[in-house]
């Protein structure tokens, strides 16, 4: 039987007059695209994932990625990616996999949802010249402040542990195995530059981190790679990972050829066995039990710091997340159907979940009916591509974000989604000393430390816009978004309004 | 070495586990409670050489993310012992109950009694932490699920037939289990192979075995007549062939 031939998604284009022979290429490509032959370089385009390193290292410019059109004739319900699918699946038996967040035409919430500003009948506020307040804090909050009478102001209220962030904006989970550890590295001294927090992910705090791990926020999984009570200590806090908007309902599974020395000894784990996160934590079955794991890291951690729950946003969010605000955690994450990964079965990647925007407006609605919104803090996750979409994001009753992809492109991401391979040329998802050393964390600290900076000042200028003068005010402040192309359940879902309408 | 005695009939948790860390901190050696009916998290997190003696009944997650102190349960406990501990001892002279050990990375547990469901799940070793559970009676399902690392061992002691549930080992891919006696292979997960154990196996046994039966006044001639048989994983990788790259 003939044996059909994968189409390359990539068509690696070499201008041979531009072309010096340094072989630049053929040295860098970790998916041995280009090969030198005396006096030529030929490439293959079979191999190219379209990660463009070659091409942005390239001197003379000689290197064009470009993306291949099917060679199958496709259709309206088959898609080239549909067919040859089923060619790698019929050739392996294997479950598909990808890396990223999930990449399919849902619709964008936050395309089409538009802010406010101020014109005339109230004033706006210029940033430059004005304070304007980005700090947040995230943690349980107090029913009522009572302030004690005496000359000097005095706070008798005890108020839970808190996160102090200087922007809204952290970096989610990424373990060291999933990611190198000069991403980690870079995330982290960014973050405490800032002022800010990183998060360790389920793997452990590899020893070169705790420097930085007075901002780390430290994740407990159901395989609790790497958690011990040193751990529980380094942390500002704790988050138990229930699941992640890239696979909800699947648990981590990093393969043992994932788990050489370093990992294995951050992790604790012998080098080369799978490291197995499965979906359920055992001694999960219910709130209850979620209840008693939040109190048991409390009691271990005395209570000093704040503890968390993330799930992914699936159909029942709202009521979850009350059930977990009712079992005592200080902030729920809600990670949404964009959120990234370094490693998930396509098919639930694409399929599993509903987007972050609807997440965020449910939840937020049901814990302010409920008369709880105080006692936690909502941290939304999945897919933040810009400032906006922080703005929009927290004006739909958000405390804070986490972005991960768009932190890993400062890093240099190219989104390939190629991350499970372990080849990543730009250093990140891999643990190839060769490549990882691509990677300078002093740079990406720096371009990470921008990308807050920036964001940040984007919204304080959005901010000023709409007259406010500190993200507090902005906070489940619906009436700052309308909404453009959206029918009526989805703009009630969101609680906005539509564009054209007053208030 | 400083000894006190907490009454902790109709106290909190929270107040009792101060109390013990209050304790702890003035440098006191052994703690007795009297009276423990359910207090939840007794010894959670804590790191200190210090003997605790409890006498009743402690509630879920006794000793989880624990690292150093000795732990002896006058009585039976209930869920969750040794919930991610790292290392000491827990000493439980009646039953303990489900996922016992879970995600256990060092120190061990001794149960004279029964145990129940998934104990030993997520058991993993690494370097020179090791953890161990022996349990002198029987075990319920899902014994050793996820198991990676460490040993468990199921003694039967109170002669009943059936040692373990159902699902014994499913998804383990580390560590090795021993029961004594008989075991219906039906009863394994599919991740599993049983053998006789070798001069090694039975040296690491005793060496536990004699301690178990230090702890509860046992004759360790007595308990190695029956013979043992060993649960061991097929592979480290159960699952590493799952995916079309």
């Amino acid at each position: 039987m003939a044996k059909a031939k994968y189409r390359p998604e990539f068509i690696v284009q070499r201008d041979d007059e531009k072309c010096i022979r340094c072989q630049v290429c053929v040295r860098m490509c970790s998916n041995d695209v280009h090969a030198y032959y005396p006096d030529t370089v030929i490439s293959d385009s079979f191999k190219c994932v379209g990660c463009h390193f070659c091409e942005d290292l390239c001197p003379t410019g000689a290197i064009a990625i470009r993306r291949s059109e099917p060679h199958i004739k496709e259709n309206y319900h088959w898609s080239g990616t549909d067919v040859y699918n089923i060619i790698k699946q019929a050739d392996t038996g294997g479950v598909l996999l990808t890396g990223m967040g999930c990449d399919r035409p849902y619709k964008d919430y936050f395309g089409h949802i538009v802010l406010n500003a101020s014109q005339v009948t109230n004033p706006s506020i210029d940033p430059l010249r004005e304070p304007m307040e980005l700090r947040t804090f995230i943690g349980g909050k107090p029913e009522v402040v009572i302030i004690g009478k005496s000359s000097e102001p005095e706070l008798r209220t005890q108020i839970p542990p808190q996160l102090e962030l200087e922007t809204p904006i952290m970096f989610s989970a990424m373990s060291y195995g999933s990611i190198s550890l000069n991403a980690c590295k870079s995330l982290a001294k960014a973050a405490c530059d800032f002022g800010t927090c990183w998060n360790t992910g389920e793997g452990g705090l590899h020893r070169d981190l705790s420097p930085y791990a007075h901002r780390a926020i430290v994740q407990v999984a159901s395989g609790r790679f790497g958690v011990n009570k040193e751990y529980l200590d380094a942390g500002c806090a704790v988050e138990i990972k229930i699941g992640q908007g890239a696979k909800p309902g699947i648990g981590g599974h990093l393969p043992g050829e994932k788990v050489p020395e370093e990992v294995s000894r951050t992790r604790m784990i012998p080098e080369g066995t799978d490291a197995l996160s499965p979906a359920p934590h055992h001694d999960i079955y219910s709130i209850e039990d979620l209840k008693q794991l939040i109190f048991a890291l409390k009691e271990a951690t005395r209570y000093e710091k704040p503890v968390g729950v993330k799930i992914a946003a699936v159909h029942n969010v709202a009521p979850i997340a009350s059930g977990i605000v009712r079992a005592g955690a200080d902030f729920v994450v809600i990670d949404g159907i964009r959120g990234g990964t370094g490693a998930a079965p396509t098919l639930i990647r694409n399929n599993v979940g509903i987007p972050i925007e609807l997440a965020i407006a449910v939840v937020d609605s049901r814990l302010r009916e409920e008369g709880i919104r105080n006692r936690a803090s909502i941290i939304a996750a999945g897919g933040f591509r810009s400032s906006a979409d922080v703005v929009k994001a927290i004006a739909l009753g958000a405390d804070a974000v986490y972005i991960g992809t768009a932190a890993l492109i400062a890093l240099g991401c190219h989104l390939c989604q190629r991350c499970y391979t372990g080849k990543c040329n730009w250093g990140i998802a891999t643990q190839d000393p060769y490549l990882t050393k691509r990677l300078n964390p002093e740079i990406g600290a720096r371009r990470a430390y921008n990308l807050l900076r920036a964001w940040s000042l984007e919204i304080k200028e959005m901010l000023g816009g709409m007259g406010i003068n500190a993200i507090e005010s902005l906070r489940g402040n619906r009436e700052q978004l309308r909404g453009v192309g959206l029918n009526e359940v989805e703009l009630e879902l969101l609680g906005i309004k539509h564009a054209g309408e007053a208030w | 070495m400083k000894e006190v005695v907490i009454d902790a009939r109709g106290l909190h948790y929270k107040v009792l586990n101060d109390m013990v860390h209050r304790a702890i901190g003035e440098g006191v050696g052994r703690i007795v409670l009297e009276n423990v009916a359910g207090q939840r998290y007794i010894g959670d997190g804590l790191k200190e050489e210090v003997e605790i003696v409890i006498r009743g009944t402690p509630g879920n997650d006794l000793a989880a993310f624990m690292d150093g102190p000795r732990i002896v349960v006058e009585g039976n406990a209930q869920d969750g012992v040794g919930n991610t501990m790292n290392g000491g001892e827990v000493i439980i002279h009646g039953d303990g109950g489900d996922i016992l050990g879970y995600s256990m990375r060092g120190g061990r547990i001794f149960v004279r009694g029964d145990v129940g469901y998934r104990v030993g799940i997520h058991m993993k070793a690494y370097k020179d932490l090791f953890p161990v559970v022996v349990v002198g009676g029987c075990a319920k399902d899902f014994l050793g699920e996820y198991m990676a690392g460490g040993l468990l061992v199921v003694l039967g002691l109170d002669g009943k037939d059936e040692l373990v549930g159902d699902f014994v080992g499913t998804g383990m891919h580390g560590g090795s289990i021993f029961i004594r006696g008989y075991l219906d292979e039906r009863t394994l997960g599919k991740e599993v192979g049983v053998t006789e154990p070798d001069e090694d196996d039975l040296t690491l046994l005793h060496r536990y075995l004699e301690d178990f039966c230090r702890c509860f006044d046992l004759d360790l001639g007595e308990v190695l007549r029956k013979p043992f048989l060993k649960l061991y994983p097929h592979t480290h990788r159960p699952y590493g062939r799952l995916y079309a790259y």
